[in-house]
């Protein structure tokens, strides 16, 4: 209860000084707009619903392209960890990618698949993907000898020992992967959708620019940031509780 | 288990008194078994050197010996899990050539699932041999019965204290109703009284249930507290230096002067081969 008091007070604190430096007037409403201008952009933008339909649309492109990902990243993960020419080779290739931003991919995607939704597809993939098999890979390699072990020698092996050991046993670890996949698919959607008349989030925010509307800017940052802060938090956050809290340790990364 | 030329089918009743039990048929039959490993740097260690025992149906044996002398290389023989250099290892007179449910081991980190709860981490086994849902659960909590702990069926690993794992370990193991059950220095880890404890129960457990049970310690005590016989293994590589039956009453108590006398007897030998493992020690430091 305190803490979220805190939170309160700092919360306000922050909109005191933008309201007091907007007060200022140093810069011009359409480059510093007011809080309540911000407001009044998201507002209207609700009401003629174009934030709604951006929202739509930006969250059918994340639930493709991220489902995509999990997908691809598991079986990939799983693949690299068992067997060790894999490893050697594409798990290494994985890595170096891995250190690659996502927006890089975009000129590529571009090319191969013109401006259109299968080049932002392709973005959110491979900016998600390699996060999601990375973290399966050490997963699974990760799974104490002991589990494995005790599995066998209770009668598992082949794929009941996969089943009923090697997956739950490296669970912590998909989950952590799969947020953090979750954070780049997010990341590279939006910047994705920047790039042409995409009517997503990121478009809308490109629009903004284009019109010169900074609150519209600022709205639509603030949806983004909402978003991606509610998938994280009050998804991921309360899996990985559950998670913890049955395994009853805190996985170490 | 149900050949019919098994001579143990046949026999008269005064063969089930322990007196006799040397002259039943072998649960287990190690036959000149040795391990070599190869080391990086080309040249292989012996870790086991012609071993030969038997372990009778229904005994507790323990085996002792000095930190290196392959005790757990051993367990892992006679459990399957791993496969000798040479010599060979009988269960009920089939060989071992790999691990089976037959043979269960109980590791000294148990390898509980913490995913599990603790009745679902007894009824693992029973799941993998593809016993059906309500026959399992029934089993397994006659096997939580059996260790004491059906209240805490639905708990999470984390939420046992040391003692109760064990017991969860134990249940695990037996609920599979394996015809050896090895355990490789269980207790080794746990503080004094949980140890007591965990000794009083395993011993209650096996004579409730007639197990089997092969032992793996460097606690001469411990060996002296819960073995039919206990079993010396030399320091590297590692032999059967000798075997001591230990005719004591049970239950036993580890205060008992009788069951002092007997570990005395057992360290002194055993002292001989921690001498060799300390000289070897000091010589390799030399050489550093």
């Amino acid at each position: 209860m305190r803490r979220r008091i805190e939170k309160l007070i700092v919360f306000f604190c922050l909109f005191a000084v933008w309201q007091i430096i907007y007060r200022l007037e140093i810069w011009p409403p359409y480059l510093f707009p007011s809080p309540s201008d911000v407001f009044e952009a998201l507002r209207a933008g609700f009401s003629d619903r174009t934030f709604l339909i951006g929202m739509g649309i930006s969250m059918r492109r994340i639930a493709i392209g991220y489902g995509i990902s999990i997908v691809l990243g598991l079986l990939l993960g799983l693949l690299i960890a068992m067997n060790d020419f894999l490893e050697n080779t594409i798990g290494s290739l994985v890595l170096s990618l891995q250190s690659l931003p996502s927006i890089c991919w975009l000129p590529l995607a571009v090319l191969w698949f013109g401006l259109s939704e299968n080049a932002i597809l392709f973005v959110v993939i491979m900016g998600s993907l390699l996060a999601v098999t990375i973290n399966t890979e050490s997963g699974v390699r990760n799974v104490p000898k002991i589990y494995m072990l005790a599995g066998r020698n209770l009668g598992a092996n082949g794929s009941r020992l996969f089943l009923h050991v090697l997956l739950p046993a490296s669970l912590p670890y998909l989950i952590s992967g799969l947020k953090q996949g979750w954070a780049f698919a997010w990341r590279s959607l939006i910047s994705g959708e920047m790039i042409f008349v995409s009517l997503g989030l990121g478009h809308l925010l490109m629009m903004g620019r284009d019109l010169n509307d900074m609150s519209q800017v600022l709205a639509v940052m603030g949806l983004i940031m909402f978003l991606g802060y509610v998938v994280d938090r009050v998804f991921f956050v309360n899996v990985e509780r559950h998670i913890r809290s049955r395994w009853g340790f805190a996985p170490t990364s | 288990m149900n050949d019919p030329s098994d001579i143990s089918r046949m026999k008269p009743a005064a063969f089930e008194l322990p007196q006799f039990a040397e002259l039943r048929a072998p649960k287990l039959r190690v036959a000149g078994v040795s391990r070599k490993f190869d080391t990086p740097n080309g040249s292989s260690v012996t870790a086991l050197e012609h071993i030969s025992f038997e372990v009778r149906p229904g005994e507790l044996l323990c085996i002792v010996g000095p930190s290196g002398c392959g005790k757990s290389t051993l367990l892992s023989l006679m459990a399957g899990l791993d496969k000798p250099s040479a010599g060979e290892i009988f269960l009920d007179g089939h060989r071992v050539d790999g691990p089976g449910t037959g043979l269960s081991v109980i590791f000294q980190e148990l390898g509980l699932f913490p995913w599990l709860t603790v009745l679902q981490n007894v009824e693992f086994g029973l799941k993998m041999k593809g016993m059906e849902r309500a026959e399992r659960r029934k089993r397994a909590m006659e096997f939580l019965r059996l260790v004491h702990l059906s209240a805490f069926e639905s708990s999470y690993i984390h939420q046992l204290s040391g003692g109760m794992k064990q017991r969860v370990a134990l249940a695990r193991s037996l609920a599979t109703a394996p015809d050896v059950l090895f355990m490789d220095e269980p207790f080794a880890a746990l503080d004094a009284q949980t140890r007591d404890l965990m000794h009083e129960e395993l011993e209650r457990v096996w004579k409730e249930t007639g197990q089997t049970i092969v032992f793996v310690t460097h606690n001469v005590r411990e060996a002296a507290r819960l073995g039919d016989r206990i079993m010396l293994l030399t320091f590297r590589p590692g032999r059967v230096k000798s075997v001591f039956p230990v005719i004591l009453e049970r239950p036993r108590h580890l205060e008992d002067a009788d069951l002092a006398m007997t570990a005395r007897e057992v360290l002194a030998q055993l002292k001989e081969e921690i001498n060799k493992a300390v000289e070897e020690e000091y010589r390799h430091a030399a050489k550093d």
